[in-house]
């Protein structure tokens, strides 16, 4: 199955793109979405402890089932205000 | 029309028309409970500071996930109607390249009475800059840098609660 996966922030930059689709395993999780990124980008690899995640517009935990057309979206520590 | 409530937008923020429309809400809400109207309206600006850190700061850049973001605004609206249960709340937050002294956020808290609106109006920035996901990109004499701050856990109950200890200061 296929997600979407956004990107914002500095992990867009170190990623280059702010979208991209990801190939996941049946019975995938968001934590799975995020090793697969990280297997194509590298250098993102530090971020994981300080990430947040969301599913389909709901912050969700890595733990969370994905399933096919789901738009997973990484985000780094925020700062608006 | 009255203005959204809620809002993620590149245009520069009118706090007047947020005003009309919370206080319009609130008005809504008081004819449908019977409760008072409204006798209090804070307005919280956000500005863009010519420092941060010991830098002269030229301009920022927000990025934001719109549609979550907005999401969070009504979240945040929703956790401060559990405190404050007569307050009406309108939260508009600007994107892409904003100048300083221009506005990055609005704030607006409508309540019967002024202490309610004062604390839900300090309690929704603290939780803005908890779990809104949007992010600065501060642009200095010198270079550039994204800014980062908390790691957005809406569900974490200890940052929860620490705003609203701020919010009763």
């Amino acid at each position: 199955m296929r997600v979407t996966v956004r990107l914002f922030a500095r992990l867009r930059d170190i990623a280059g793109t702010s979208e991209l689709a990801a190939d996941v395993a049946p019975g995938a999780t968001i934590a799975d979405v995020w090793a697969g990124l990280v297997a194509r980008h590298p250098d993102l690899a530090p971020y994981e402890r300080s990430l947040s995640a969301a599913r389909n517009l709901e912050y969700s935990r890595f733990s969370a089932a994905v399933a096919d057309a789901d738009e997973i979206a990484f985000m780094p520590p925020v700062s608006g205000g | 029309m009255s203005a959204a409530l809620f809002a993620v937008t590149g245009a520069v923020l009118d706090a007047p028309a947020l005003e009309r429309a919370v206080v319009r809400a609130h008005g809504e809400d008081s004819a449908r409970t019977g409760d008072p109207g409204a006798g209090a309206v804070t307005t919280f600006l956000g500005l863009v500071r010519d420092q941060n850190l010991g830098r002269r700061v030229l301009h920022l850049d927000y990025e934001a996930y719109e549609p979550l973001a907005v999401r969070s605004f009504e979240r945040i609206a929703e956790e401060a109607a559990v405190h404050w249960p007569s307050i009406r709340l309108g939260i508009h937050h600007r994107t892409g390249p904003v100048a300083i002294g221009e506005a990055s956020i609005v704030i607006v808290a409508a309540s019967a009475h002024r202490a309610e609106a004062f604390a839900a109006s300090r309690y929704a920035i603290e939780r803005v800059k908890q779990i809104a996901p949007i992010w600065k990109r501060e642009y200095f004499e010198g270079g550039d840098v994204w800014i980062e701050g908390a790691v957005a856990a809406p569900d974490d109950l200890e940052a929860r609660d620490k705003a609203r200890r701020l919010s009763c200061a």
